[in-house]
């Protein structure tokens, strides 16, 4: 009856992992659906602590240490969720994918210690009569079938356990770029050493040095693979770390021969690999690009070799002036907009404006800040209205009948580089024409170059003007100016 | 010869055993690329957030590790609590992180 009622829990539990996925894909539904699932989640977890029967019918036991253990990460899990700063939300998840991660590796740990090895030595060393052989063939690639599941989970959740947690330090800053010649070949041989290795001990003996060899090699292979890659491209970084703990999760699945664990993994696996190559997409790159890291090499190049070109300020009275009596202003917010804080003040300036009759509205790039999606959860944290803000292509439609754009410490994405200049890194991307506007005015606090690391042309253009200055300060400044005219 | 035949036998076998699970697989590969179809990349953060909560689902294998645990088999107990902290924080800190992202969006829908 009990394994009845917890066979009902994990299909409970699987279908609204389906369903919270496909709700989390429509902004409507998108809260509800995560709701839905974290239901599903906790049916199916209290029926395994107390309906499960392991193959000898008994249940489980240390319900102390099980509860203790939810209880302690719980607490920390809720406190640290709730308390994070929103620009650092890209962090969190990096972080709790990797808490995922070792939670797989662990368990690959304790498992391949359970594992029978006096069998297994009799197994595989011992010339066994072909009239046995019938009989026991089923254990032979069942043992084997596990040992490649441990393995698989192992080194799959070091990976993305290491990895997320230097995705976590780099969005930080705590973590700096580095690569070292020949790095691209030698995370390969990396590879081939772990996976040689594991082969071995899947066709030999299984052997507890090497299997912490291959912990050790797997991690830092995980340190390897993450640390070349820029800053800017950690969302993809994460995104497909956290299809790697989707699939390290099944693979517990197949250890346990558990149903929702292999739903939940495959589920997350699969819509993690197609989300990472989605947001690849609205970068205009490559995954494998991505993955290479080129903006380490390249980016020397074009930023030596080019003029610095002469840019124009535009005074605080002026730029108020243009915007206060303009028809039609286009906000461009940026990352600088995030580090300064000055959502709040962006928008009061907003209604300051619409008060005088301005049309007032936010241009969003898919790619802006260091997420997709940042920029407006950055906005709605200020009250935005959520009509306000205007996707890519319908404000490209929109600049030409536009008089003033003011970008709020944007840079990479109204990069006309971008279209222009095949031997820029960032070339291909779709980006805001801004160009096309009567005037614009940049508002960063210095001429240095955004996280691409590359001159913008944009800055030394005719109709664009420099309003330097802390995002916050500035836009303080321009309300006040406003409000004298 | 008979190497040949003992692993292509093994293979199979490994498969028969396990096929409903294989099934399992191959279809929720189809239906996790099928729900993610046309995501609003606004969305792209939450959905990615959300999706990190549900692999939480592996602390299901930490609970059962740490459940089955002998009292004098320090390794399974130490590292299985150590594995049931790290699959809650996943799963917890995972739907809430996704919760704050998505209340941040609703806000202005009246």
């Amino acid at each position: 009856m009990e394994l009845n009622i917890l066979t009902l829990c994990y299909l409970i539990g699987s279908v609204t992992f389906i369903i919270g996925l496909k709700m989390l894909s429509h902004p409507e539904r998108a809260r509800r659906g995560n709701l839905v699932a974290a239901t599903g989640m906790t049916i199916a977890i209290l029926g395994t602590i107390f309906l499960y029967k392991d193959d000898g019918g008994s249940r489980l036991h240390n319900y102390g240490w099980i509860f203790g253990g939810i209880f302690i990460g719980g607490i920390i899990g809720t406190l640290a969720a709730k308390k994070v700063k929103m620009t650092a939300m890209p962090e969190m998840v990096s972080m709790f994918n990797g808490m995922g991660g070792a939670c797989a590796m662990l368990i690959s740990i304790i498992e391949f210690n359970h594992l029978d090895h006096k069998y297994f030595q009799y197994l595989f060393h011992t010339k066994i009569d072909p009239i046995f052989l019938d009989q026991i063939k089923n254990d032979i690639s069942d043992l084997k079938g596990t040992l490649i599941i441990i393995f698989a989970g192992l080194i799959i959740g070091s990976i993305s356990f290491i990895g997320s947690m230097i995705a976590w330090g780099k969005l930080n800053g705590v973590i700096k770029d580095f690569s070292f010649k020949g790095q691209h070949v030698f995370n390969i041989i990396l590879l081939v050493v772990i996976l040689g290795i594991a082969g071995y001990m899947v066709a030999g003996t299984p052997n507890l040095f090497l299997f912490y060899a291959i912990l050790g090699l797997s991690l830092l292979y995980g340190v390897f693979f993450v640390l070349p890659i820029g800053g800017a491209d950690m969302p993809v970084v994460i995104s497909l770390l956290n299809s790697f703990t989707g699939v390290a999760a099944a693979c517990g699945g197949f250890l346990y021969n558990n149903e929702v664990m292999l739903t939940g993994g495959i589920l997350v696996g699969a819509a993690g690999t197609l989300l990472t190559m989605l947001m690849c997409k609205a970068m205009n790159r490559s995954l494998f690009n991505v993955l290479i890291g080129s903006f380490g090499g390249s980016a020397e190049g074009p930023a030596a070799a080019k003029q610095q070109g002469s840019y124009k300020e535009i005074a605080l009275t002026d730029a108020a002036t243009v915007m206060a009596y303009a028809n039609k202003v286009m906000i461009v917010p940026g990352y600088g907009l995030a580090v300064a804080q000055a959502q709040h003040a962006c928008h009061d300036l907003e209604k300051l404006l619409v008060e005088r009759g301005v049309d007032v509205k936010y241009a969003i790039h898919p790619v802006a800040g260091r997420m997709p999606g940042h920029m407006n959860v950055l906005l709605a944290e200020a009250d935005v209205n959520y009509e306000k803000l205007i996707e890519m292509e319908q404000a490209n439609e929109e600049f030409p009948s536009t008089d003033v754009v003011l970008i709020l410490g944007a840079n990479d994405v109204v990069n006309p580089a971008a279209k222009t200049d095949p031997s820029s890194p960032i070339y291909g991307m779709p980006i805001l024409d801004v160009e096309l506007a009567k005037t614009v005015i940049v508002n960063k606090r210095s001429m240095k170059p955004g996280y691409a690391g590359i001159e913008n042309d944009l800055f030394f253009q005719k109709r664009t003007s420099m309003l330097f200055g802390d995002a916050k300060k500035v836009l303080q400044d321009l309300i006040a100016e406003i409000k004298n005219l | 010869m008979f190497i040949e035949y003992y692993t292509m036998n093994s293979i199979l076998n490994w498969i028969t055993i396990h096929q409903e699970m294989i099934y399992i697989v191959i279809l929720m590969i189809f239906i996790g690329i099928e729900v993610i179809g046309r995501v609003p990349s606004v969305l792209h953060t939450p959905l990615m957030s959300g999706a990190n909560a549900i692999h939480g689902v592996v602390i299901i294998g930490a609970i059962i590790v740490m459940g089955k645990a002998e009292t004098d088999n320090y390794l399974a107990l130490i590292l299985g609590f150590l594995a049931v902290i790290l699959g809650t924080l996943n799963v917890v800190g995972g739907f809430v992180v996704t919760d704050r992202m998505l209340e941040m969006f609703k806000k202005k829908r009246k």
